[in-house]
C-alpha cells in the first residue's frame, strides 16, 4: 500500500467515513474477481443492480429529500427508511429495530420527526423530507451536531443521526425547560451505549443558547 | 411482508366503496385502511397482518378539531396524536385526553399516529405478535399461549378462556372516561357508537375486536361537552418512566361539591381486554365524601371480578392503588 497524503481523511469528529467506501470497494473487487473467473462481463455493484430491478407492481413516487426531488418507482412495500438507504443511498439514517421502537431511523417529514421505518414511502409522495445529510455537512455542522461533538454525546454512533434528528425537531415542539422534560421528549431514541447523560447535555446546551 | 396493492382514496365514499369488498374488517382483513401506519406496518412486517389491498386514507379531509354545535368537540379521524394532545381546546376542556396521549408511545410515533388509528390500536400481547406462537386472536382455534404461558402483562378483567390480551391504548382509557362517541361512515350510512360499545370483549371470538364491518370508516371521535367544574387526571404506572405501555392506568373525571363527589367517570387501562369503565364504582362513589377512605372502599370493590393469571396477580393491588391515587389527584383541593 502506498502512502497517499491526498487521500487521508480529516481526523475525528464528523469526518467523512471511509468505512463504507472501503467495504464497497471490497465488494466490487470481489464481484469483478468472480466475473473474471467465470469469464462473464463485470457486474455492476449490488446497489446499482437493486436500482435497476423494478417489480411489476411498482408505483411512481416522488420524494423531496433535503431539497432535492427524486422520482422513483418503488414496490409499495418499500418503507421510507429503505427508500432513503437502498434507493437514494442516503445511509446516514440508520435501521435499528425496524419496528418503530428504537428511533435510529428518525427523519423529519414536513418538519416533524417520525420513524421512517414505519412509513410506506408511497404514502409520502411529494412530502418534504429532511435527513441527517440535509442538516449539516462536515465542513459546516448544524449547531446540534456541533453540540453532540462538544459534549461527546455518543459512543458507537449508530443511534446518533436519529438522536440529532429528534433533538433538532424537539427545538420546535412544546417542551418544558427541565432535564426531565427533555428526557421524556427524547425517550423514543434508544442509545444502547448509554450516552444519555451527554446527549441531554448537548441538547440543553443548545436550548439554553437559544 | 406480503405484497399488496396500494390505493389512495380521494374521498370518503371512494374509500368506503373500495373497503366494503373486504371479507372482514377485523383480524386478517384482506382490504385495510391505512393512516399513520404505526400499528399496521409493524404488524405487516411481522406477518400478523397480510392485507392484499391498502387504502390510504391520509388525504381525506378529516384533520380538523372543531367545537360541536351542541357543545363538545368533534375530532377528525386523521388528526395526529401530537396535534390532538397539544390542541388548546383539548388542553382546556379535556386535559385527561391530552395527558393520556402524551403518556403513550414516543414523540415520533405521536407525530404519525392518528386518532382513529389509536382507537384501533392492536394488542401488544407477544403471542399475538409472533406467528410461531398459538393465538386465538390471530389464528382462531390455535389456542392461547398466554393463559398458561408468559402472562405478566395480560388482562385481569374481561378475559375469556380464549384470550386475555389487553387493549394497549392510553387514549382509549381517557375517551371512555369522557364518554366519547365514535362516528362511523359505512356502506349503509353514518352511525354513532358510544365508545363503551365500540370495543368487543374477546369471548369465543377474540379475532373480532370492534363493531366495525367491511367498509366502515371511522370519521370522527365526538366528545360531549365537558362537565362544568370537573377536574381530571390520567395516572399511568409502567415498568419504565417513559415510552412503555401501561401495567395499570386510570382516567378519572370528577366533580366535587361541598366535599362530596357529585359526578365521577372512571376508566382503567392495562388491566382489561377492552378499555375498562368502572360504572359500579362511579355509581357508588357518587354522593360519598371526597376522601381517601371512600376511594379505598371503592377500589377494593372495583376489582372484585378480577381474574389474575399465574404472573399478573400484582395487577389487582396495583390497579386498586392506582385508582385511589388517581381519585385523590383529581379531587384534591389545590
Amino acid at each position: 500500500m502506498q502512502p497517499d497524503d491526498a487521500n487521508q481523511r480529516p481526523r475525528g469528529g464528523f469526518a467523512v467515513s471511509s468505512r463504507r467506501e472501503f467495504l464497497g470497494q471490497l465488494g466490487t473487487a470481489g464481484l469483478v474477481a468472480a466475473a473474471t473467473l467465470s469469464e462473464g462481463p463485470a457486474e455492476a455493484s449490488t446497489a446499482q443492480r437493486q436500482e435497476e430491478y423494478i417489480p411489476a407492481n411498482a408505483v411512481p413516487v416522488s420524494l423531496r429529500v433535503n431539497g432535492v426531488r427524486h422520482d422513483l418507482r418503488l414496490d409499495p412495500r418499500t418503507t421510507l427508511l429503505d427508500a432513503l438507504r437502498e434507493h437514494l443511498h442516503l445511509t446516514g439514517t440508520k435501521k435499528g429495530c425496524d419496528h418503530g421502537q428504537c428511533g435510529a431511523c428518525t427523519v423529519h417529514i414536513e418538519d416533524r420527526r417520525i420513524n421512517s421505518c414505519l412509513c410506506l414511502a408511497v404514502m409520502h409522495d411529494g412530502d418534504q423530507i429532511t435527513t441527517i445529510e440535509g442538516l449539516g455537512a462536515p465542513e459546516k455542522l448544524h449547531p446540534m451536531q456541533a453540540a453532540f461533538l462538544a459534549s461527546d454525546a455518543y459512543q458507537c454512533g449508530y443511534c446518533t443521526p436519529g438522536q440529532i434528528m429528534s433533538a433538532t425537531a424537539l427545538m420546535k415542539e412544546p417542551c418544558g425547560p427541565s432535564d426531565a422534560a427533555v428526557k421524556e421528549a427524547m425517550s423514543g431514541n434508544i442509545c444502547r451505549c448509554g450516552a444519555y447523560v451527554n446527549i441531554l447535555e448537548a441538547i440543553q446546551t443548545i436550548r439554553k443558547a437559544n | 411482508m406480503d405484497s399488496f396493492r396500494y390505493v389512495r382514496a380521494k374521498d370518503e365514499s371512494q374509500a368506503i366503496t373500495f373497503a366494503r369488498r373486504a371479507k372482514t374488517a377485523q383480524q386478517g382483513a384482506d382490504i385495510r385502511y391505512i393512516a399513520g401506519g404505526t400499528t399496521l406496518v409493524d404488524l405487516m412486517k411481522l406477518d400478523v397482518e397480510r392485507p392484499q389491498t391498502l387504502i390510504d386514507i391520509t388525504h381525506l379531509p378529516l384533520t380538523e378539531i372543531e367545537a360541536a354545535p351542541g357543545g363538545g368537540v368533534e375530532i377528525g379521524a386523521m388528526v395526529r396524536n401530537s396535534d390532538l394532545a397539544h390542541h388548546p381546546l383539548v388542553q382546556r376542556d379535556y386535559p385527561v385526553l391530552s395527558e393520556a396521549l402524551l403518556s403513550g408511545a414516543s414523540a415520533q410515533l405521536r407525530n404519525k399516529a392518528t386518532t382513529s388509528g389509536n382507537l384501533l390500536q392492536r394488542t401488544r400481547c407477544m403471542y399475538f405478535r409472533d406467528v410461531a406462537m398459538p393465538c386465538n386472536k390471530r389464528e382462531p382455534g390455535s389456542g392461547c399461549g398466554a393463559i398458561t404461558g408468559i402472562n405478566r402483562t395480560m388482562a385481569i378483567l374481561g378475559g375469556s378462556e380464549h384470550c386475555v390480551a389487553t387493549n394497549p391504548s392510553d387514549m382509549n382509557v381517557a375517551l371512555v372516561a369522557l364518554e366519547a362517541v365514535v362516528r362511523i361512515h359505512g356502506a349503509a350510512g353514518s352511525r354513532d357508537i358510544p365508545i363503551a360499545d365500540f370495543h368487543l370483549p374477546p369471548g369465543a371470538t377474540p379475532q373480532r375486536e370492534t363493531v366495525l364491518q367491511p367498509g366502515d370508516l371511522v370519521t370522527h371521535i365526538v366528545l360531549p361537552a365537558a362537565a362544568p367544574g370537573s377536574r381530571s387526571t390520567y395516572l399511568k404506572l409502567r415498568d419504565r418512566a417513559s415510552y412503555e405501555f401501561a401495567l395499570v392506568s386510570a382516567a378519572v373525571v370528577a366533580t366535587v361539591e361541598a366535599g362530596r363527589i357529585q359526578r365521577v367517570r372512571i376508566a382503567l387501562g392495562g388491566v382489561g381486554t377492552t378499555p375498562w369503565r368502572l360504572i359500579d364504582a362511579e355509581r357508588r362513589l357518587t354522593g360519598m365524601p371526597a376522601t381517601p377512605d371512600s376511594y379505598q372502599q371503592i377500589a377494593a370493590a372495583a376489582l372484585k371480578d378480577a381474574r389474575p393469571l399465574s404472573q399478573n396477580g400484582f395487577k389487582v393491588a396495583l390497579a386498586q392503588r392506582c385508582l385511589v391515587h388517581a381519585l385523590r389527584q383529581a379531587t384534591e383541593t389545590v
